[in-house]
């Protein structure tokens, strides 16, 4: 099969046969992070330009990384040292980069719908490293890669996802993917970190349901997605660290209510002690370091895709482009005002 | 454009007799087969391999382990392989240092295929030696490769094309070679 997209803005206009090729396209890539020589040569003279406009680690580093075993050069720009603090638009500076002529731009923004917003005035592919509380595209692949690994499948899994809800752009590309495979999805925290609009932000038929006791919502997980608890949101009305470890922290006690072989995920940075116990996240059934490495093959997967069949220099990228009506459209259901700075 | 086919270059009986002389070749002249593995260069290589494994397997008990190779990463012409290129793992559940590695392939042309697979290899690790072995060669190199066993030389013109067809891929055994023709 053929991709039909340009660029990767989001999840959910993706079909699960477009996902499980994605999936299946990162597993080469997950062979060679095992090679003693992981560099290859494949986008040699390719840049890819990495314009964080909110801060990130691992997911700059991950990207970066990426590209340097392809054999791409990357530019880095970081809001906090760059032009945007001097008060540029975001077009003029992305503009800016794309006229020192890089092959794909990554870019993370803290509003919903940047990344869709930057897509349409450029010529190169964009890929969504989080925009805002939209979605983090590349996340929830590599999530899933990393369930299909250990479980040998992502169809019709009770998926648990737990915490801040609300800003997550993590848990709404997880959703937006594992819901095209028939999972079943429990979305529990403090009721104001748990809005009943997310209860429709899925595909009509998949089911999400609300629950606010811990222990209710672990029965029959299959996976259980942690997030992290963000302490720098926490204004009011909101739960103390005390009361949210009393209520909602994952430890082992509580995850035996969880089907015995459930899988715990979490995107990372982990808060130990406060949204997990290190007993859980070090635990046999933790895949935190599985999804950082899966992270990587995940990305080599896009870069890949994208920049392979980006038409080369001096020809029409319309002719590519056009071929399919903008995927973009619907996206932006429940996050449509929602400018607010975003969780992960 | 029309294909046309010009030729049977080679029958099923014939493939197998080809594949079984190949078989004996390599181990002939590998001397010892201690360290000696093939790697398959997907597709076709893929089951060529394969069946040479069995044929040495017949030839006093000879198993010698075989490895996939899919060499899209490796290749210089990506932008020209239209419109995407779809990947497959490799798969070589065997340390390459030190080792005997006989690259098997389909159809020897351009070699660039064969430029490509020795980078990847060499991303695994030092093998002592690389052989190469194909079921046909065609000539027409653009790169400094030769082949150590050769099932079968052809001349062709350039607009003609080899297919080899197994039944593992493509549920008929044979060889042909067929024409572009302008209509």
């Amino acid at each position: 099969m053929t991709f039909r997209f340009r660029d990767l803005l989001a999840l959910e206009p993706l079909s699960a046969d477009e996902l499980t090729f994605l999936l299946d396209q990162s597993r080469p890539f997950q062979t060679i992070q095992r090679n003693p020589l992981k560099k290859l040569a494949t986008l040699r003279g390719k840049t890819v330009a990495l314009a964080f406009f909110e801060n990130s680690t691992r997911t700059r580093i991950s990207f970066g990384t990426a590209a340097s075993r392809l054999g791409a050069d990357t530019m880095n720009l970081q809001a906090e040292s760059s032009s945007v603090k001097k008060g540029e638009s975001l077009l003029d500076t992305v503009q800016t980069l794309d006229a020192m002529k890089p092959d794909c731009l990554v870019m993370r923004h803290a509003s919903s719908g940047a990344a869709d917003f930057v897509a349409r005035h450029l010529d190169i592919p964009v890929i969504n490293a989080g925009d805002g509380t939209h979605e983090h595209p590349s996340q929830g692949l590599l999530d899933a890669l990393t369930i299909r690994d250990r479980l040998g499948k992502i169809d019709n899994l009770n998926v648990t996802i737990l915490g801040d809800l609300q800003h997550s752009r993590v848990a709404r590309s997880n959703i937006h993917l594992l819901g095209k495979f028939g999972c079943r999805f429990t979305l529990c925290g403090p009721a104001m970190w748990v809005p009943r609009e997310l209860e429709k932000i899925a595909a009509p038929g998949v089911s999400i349901r609300r629950v606010f006791k811990l222990e209710e919502a672990l029965d029959d997980a299959d996976v259980v997605l942690v997030l992290r608890v963000q302490t720098e949101r926490m204004h009011e009305p909101s739960i103390s660290n005390e009361d949210y470890v009393l209520g909602y922290q994952l430890n082992a006690e509580r995850l035996r209510r969880a089907k015995p072989n459930a899988l715990v995920l979490h995107p990372g940075p982990m808060n130990r002690g406060s949204e997990i116990t290190p007993e859980v996240a070090d635990g046999p059934q933790s895949c935190v370091l599985e999804q950082v490495t899966n992270g990587i093959a995940v990305r080599m997967a896009l870069l890949f895709l994208l920049i392979s069949s980006a038409p080369e220099d001096g020809s029409d990228p319309q002719t590519v482009v056009k071929e399919e009506p903008p995927p973009q459209r619907n996206r932006r259901s429940t996050d449509k005002k929602d400018l607010s700075h975003a969780s992960d | 454009m029309r294909i046309v086919e010009k030729a049977q270059l080679m029958s099923a009986p014939e493939i197998d007799r080809t594949l079984q002389r190949l078989a004996h070749q390599i181990v002939e002249k590998s001397g010892g087969t201690k360290h000696l593995a093939l790697i398959g260069v997907r597709r076709r290589g893929v089951p060529l391999a394969q069946r040479i494994a069995q044929a040495m397997r017949g030839i006093d008990g000879v198993d010698v382990p075989v490895g996939t190779l899919d060499i899209t990463l490796y290749r210089d012409d990506l932008s020209k392989v239209a419109p995407q290129a779809v990947l497959q793992s490799s798969d070589i559940a065997f340390g390459v240092d030190g080792m005997d590695l006989v690259l098997v392939d389909d159809v020897l042309y351009t070699g660039r295929t064969i430029r490509a697979a020795m980078n990847g290899l060499f991303d695994l690790g030092r093998p002592q030696r690389v052989s190469l072995c194909v079921l046909i060669d065609r000539g027409h190199r653009e790169m400094p490769i030769e082949a150590q066993f050769v099932g079968r030389t052809v001349q062709t013109s350039d607009t003609e094309i080899i297919e080899v067809r197994l039944r593992e891929i493509d549920n008929e055994e044979r060889v042909v070679l067929v024409d572009r023709q302008e209509p």
